[in-house]
């Protein structure tokens, strides 16, 4: 068998089988027993060349209606944003994505590095003492968050808002079964956390609170008014946020949040079909050594010369075993080095600019489907979505919208039955104003 | 060595440089305020670094070749299985018909993302011999715990609310007893023989009827296959539990046995190391999980299923254990998965099993005249040797890994194994030549000399790399976990 991927020759084989004493490869099976031995071949497809195998899989590709031969007015927590094209260079230096977690520090400084940077930039977005190295995904991330305040606590109850993403909810209420976590959600008033519920609701029996800012439906929920309420009860303040809109908001460090955590796609990371994209997760310094994931610290060399290690292990599966804070191992460190690489080219100014391009086009287009007589859902300071209110179902709408190379909004009747016919609409900073006029005038037949 | 800091990137910031070209503003604006309460926006900027584009090009640049890859040299970190990462993989995934979608498009849109989905669970399917496969696990123990809700589910459904012991051997990675507490049980550990397999008195011991799995890497973390398998699969089934395959060691068995046909109930697999991921410096990977007939109830919802009209996601699932990740799971893994599992098919992968077990073999042999070999016999794809002998000379098996450094080689895992004294563990995989093989064999071997000889150069190790031995317990008990401006 020649293959480019296997060195191996047969003047290779014979002369390892010779050194070993072996006579044939099969001798090397030998302890598995005949009963369990697989005696045929996969039946599975044959191997393909590289360019037969290309072709077809840019074919089938081409079945898909992408993000960038089409416009896409889709978000609800997974955004089209502008990548800057250096950072796909950097992720394709092989030296770092050929690489595993960095067990040898003298020979992996520069993911550490990366990492360290990486930290660095979460904690300052978000406002917070200490960012871990990364996590799965936003919704993963906090689950975990809400592991971390019940072990903190001591309190097996945590209250999430209906304003969390969906699928981040249903993320945590899996991992609350793990742990028998009892799970409540806090209604919501007009699009935003129902305050007079949470304070009913709230009590010395509850781990954490649940919030996201701006939240699911765009919104940007008052962090300082929550705040007050959930630390009356000294339960932790847990917000789920999108790391790009806290370039233009206040970050919830600055209202006393206890974890922030999220997902960092916004920052040159592929919307990928939902993944891999980039978990974060951010603390306050009195939760430091009880997060999960690897974390990266500053040290020096015998010499006395800076250098990264990865640090805090005494948390991690690997030392602690059962007694660890999480289970998690192999986390998105080749996506956390692109959303640094993102922030980095984005910058202090950038990320700003960014933040506010997306309010300023979002506003915009709200404001031209309020013109054309659209009634706007919920409306109130928001970040890059708001919702809309259609004379049909949403799918309905979306796949007319398909013929004319638009991608629609996200239809909120999914997750939310007082919702049907609503479609949340993301505005990035990539859509132009023909983008946003078109859309609004193609969108006119199917005003509620 | 040469002492030279990369400068941190905030380090290298100066204010008015940009890195960026943002999309115009073609729209009227409006004042900020006027959108938002000012309590809620932002006063004092994040403090991000100011560079040009060059500057991040040659920041990254520089600190990648402070890294060391699969791609720069020979990487034999056992149980990790660092093969090559095929190029055309990354190719594919970047498509912009794979790479640019929404998870949340109308499925109509997406028949082609869904297609490739339904084909990779079908290729799984084969490849574990089981009969149902979810791609929602984001990595290897997201998918173990995964595999344990699902288990936990099977056995209350049946009213079994007893079943609280998940059981590791002591070999066991770190993740098994971890993921076990995640998932609400509590972790027994099973002790090895001196053969280097489960002792199989001691699992009749630990199993009974509060036993909800067994958790079992085959081969084991030793490298050894463990023989009794069907008789340990009739134990823990007898007591009405279930055989739980962590499938990091999938890169041994190929074409050669299935967990399905072992008795193994469900199996994660991670398609970052036997299907080549790649690492990506510590993820992402991906964790899908296979199961028999008897559990597919309980999967993660959605599952991807085929109609006359297309493919579809399945909401509709009464009895699953719920989401485990938004969305459908680490698809850009999953596409690179894909596209090697095409690119070797059936007879493809039986020679990656072969050849990485012919490697593994070859060092083992021409090593153990230097080192301890603690298990004398055929190894799979990766073995464990013990560093005791050196370890008598002063020289630890820490020393010999970063001596290893010196001659441009990653180390094997080492003290992992917890069963075994001063333990490296060497996985060579099928993509390495025997030219490299020797290599590494002659610069272990030297190391092996040094120690009797001259034992102060591997004790001093490393010599050569960028930076020397850092002091971990400064970092633990002073910790700095981010850039801070004097």
């Amino acid at each position: 068998m020649k293959h480019r991927y296997l060195p191996m020759t047969d003047s290779d084989q014979k002369e390892m089988l010779e050194a070993i004493g072996v006579k044939t490869i099969d001798d090397l099976f030998s302890d598995i027993p005949e009963s369990v031995r697989f005696k045929r071949e996969y039946n599975i497809k044959p191997a393909k060349t590289e360019s037969a195998l290309m072709k077809e899989l840019m074919l089938l590709s081409q079945k898909n209606a992408d993000l960038k031969t089409n416009t896409s007015f889709l978000g609800a927590g997974v955004y089209d944003h502008y990548m800057p094209v250096i950072v796909d260079h950097v992720l394709s230096r092989s030296e770092f994505y050929t690489a595993y977690t960095p067990y040898q520090p003298e020979i992996s400084q520069g993911e550490l590095q990366a990492i360290f940077e990486f930290q660095t930039m979460i904690s300052e977005l978000t406002g917070m003492d200490v960012a871990n190295s990364s996590m799965y995904d936003g919704g993963t991330a906090l689950a975990e968050a809400a592991m971390l305040a019940t072990g903190h606590t001591k309190r097996k109850k945590v209250l999430i808002s209906s304003t969390v993403h969906p699928e981040s909810k249903a993320v945590i209420e899996t991992y609350a079964k793990g742990q028998y976590i009892d799970v409540v959600e806090i209604p919501h008033k007009d699009g935003l956390t129902d305050m007079s519920a949470l304070k009913e609701m709230i009590g010395d029996d509850i781990a954490a609170v649940v919030v996201q800012y701006p939240n699911f439906f765009g919104r940007v929920e008052p962090l300082a008014e929550l705040e007050e309420i959930i630390h009356a009860h000294k339960s932790l303040f847990v917000v789920s946020s999108n790391p790009l809109s806290l370039g233009a908001l206040t970050p919830p460090g600055k209202f006393g949040a206890d974890i922030v955590a999220g997902d960092a796609q916004v920052f040159g990371i592929p919307t990928a079909f939902g993944g891999p994209h980039c978990g974060y997760f951010a603390v306050t310094k009195k939760l430091m050594r009880k997060v999960p994931g690897r974390l990266v610290g500053q040290t020096v060399d015998e010499n006395g010369q800076r250098g990264f290690v990865l640090t805090l292990q005494a948390r991690e599966q690997h030392i602690r075993r059962d007694k660890a804070t999480s289970n998690i191992c192999s986390n998105q460190a080749l996506n956390a080095l692109a959303a640094s690489v993102a922030m980095t080219a984005l910058g202090r100014n950038g990320v700003k600019q960014m933040a506010i391009d997306n309010i300023q086009k979002a506003h915009y287009a709200k404001e031209q489907f309020r013109s054309a007589g659209f009634e706007i859902t919920f409306d109130g300071g928001s970040f890059n979505e708001f919702i809309i209110k259609c004379n049909r179902p949403v799918r309905e709408v979306n796949q007319a919208l398909l013929k004319k190379n638009i991608i629609g909004g996200y239809d909120l009747g999914r997750d939310y039955s007082e919702l049907a016919h609503h479609m949340l609409i993301a505005v990035t900073e990539l859509r132009t104003k023909g983008e946003i006029d078109t859309f609004v005038a193609e969108m006119g037949d199917y005003r509620a | 060595m040469h002492n030279e800091n990369q400068a941190l990137i905030f380090e290298l910031s100066k204010p008015g440089r940009i890195g960026y070209s943002l999309p115009e503003m073609d729209i009227p604006e409006v004042e900020l305020s006027d959108l938002l309460p000012a309590e809620y926006i932002r006063q004092e900027d994040a403090d991000l670094p100011e560079v040009s584009e060059l500057d991040i090009m040659r920041h990254y640049t520089a600190l990648s070749k402070r890294n060391h890859g699969v791609d720069s040299g020979f990487y034999p970190l056992g149980s990790c299985t660092m093969k090559y990462n095929p190029k055309v993989n990354e190719n594919v995934a970047r498509y912009n018909g794979f790479a640019h979608l929404h998870p949340l498009q109308d499925e109509s849109s997406v028949q082609g993302a869904m297609e490739l989905l339904y084909d990779l669970q079908e290729h799984l399917i084969e490849i574990t011999g089981m009969d149902e496969v979810t791609l929602q696990p984001a990595a290897g123990a997201h998918g173990e715990w995964t595999g344990l809700m699902m288990i936990r589910a099977y056995h209350e459904a049946n009213g079994d609310f007893n079943r609280t012991k998940v059981i590791v051997p002591d070999s066991a990675h770190g993740t098994n007893p971890a993921s076990a507490t995640v998932a609400g049980f509590e972790t027994f550990t099973v002790k090895s023989n001196d053969q280097g397999l489960v002792d199989l008195e001691d699992l009749r011991r630990v199993v009974g009827d509060d036993t909800a799995a067994l958790m079992l890497t085959n081969p084991n973390t030793l490298g050894l296959f463990e023989e009794n398998i069907l008789e340990m699969a009739e134990i823990v089934h007898g007591a009405g539990g279930k055989l739980y395959y962590d499938g990091a060691n999938l890169n041994a068995v190929l074409s050669k046995a299935r967990p399905g046909d072992m008795g193994f109930d469900v199996v994660h697999l991670n398609l970052h190391k036997t299907f080549t991921g790649p690492h990506g410096g510590g993820g992402p990977g991906s964790g899908p999980v296979g199961v028999k007939e008897d559990l597919i109830p309980y999967l993660p919802k959605p599952i991807l299923v085929k109609t006359e009209e297309g493919y579809t996601f399945n909401y509709d699932r009464p009895q699953s254990i719920g989401r485990v990740k938004p969305y459908y799971g680490n698809f850009g893994i999953n596409v690179r998965a894909y596209t090697y599992i095409r690119s070797m098919g059936p007879d493809g992968l039986k020679a990656v099993t072969e050849n990485a077990v012919l490697n593994a073999n070859y060092m083992m042999r021409k090593l153990a005249p230097a080192f301890d070999l603690p298990y004398d016999k055929h190894c799979k794809h990766e073995f464990v040797l013990s560093g005791k002998r050196q370890k008598k000379l002063g020289v630890r098996t820490l020393d010999i890994a970063k001596r290893l450094l010196d001659f441009g080689y990653h180390p094997p895992t080492i003290y992992f194994p917890l069963n075994v004294e001063e333990c490296m563990m060497i996985e060579p995989t099928e993509t390495e030549s025997k030219e490299t093989l020797d290599s590494f064999i002659d610069a272990m071997l030297q190391i092996a000399k040094e120690a009797e000889e001259n034992p102060e150069v591997v004790q001093e190790a490393p010599h050569t790399t960028v930076i020397g031995r850092l002091d971990e317990t400064l970092a633990a008990r002073k910790p700095v976990l981010r850039y801070q401006k004097d």
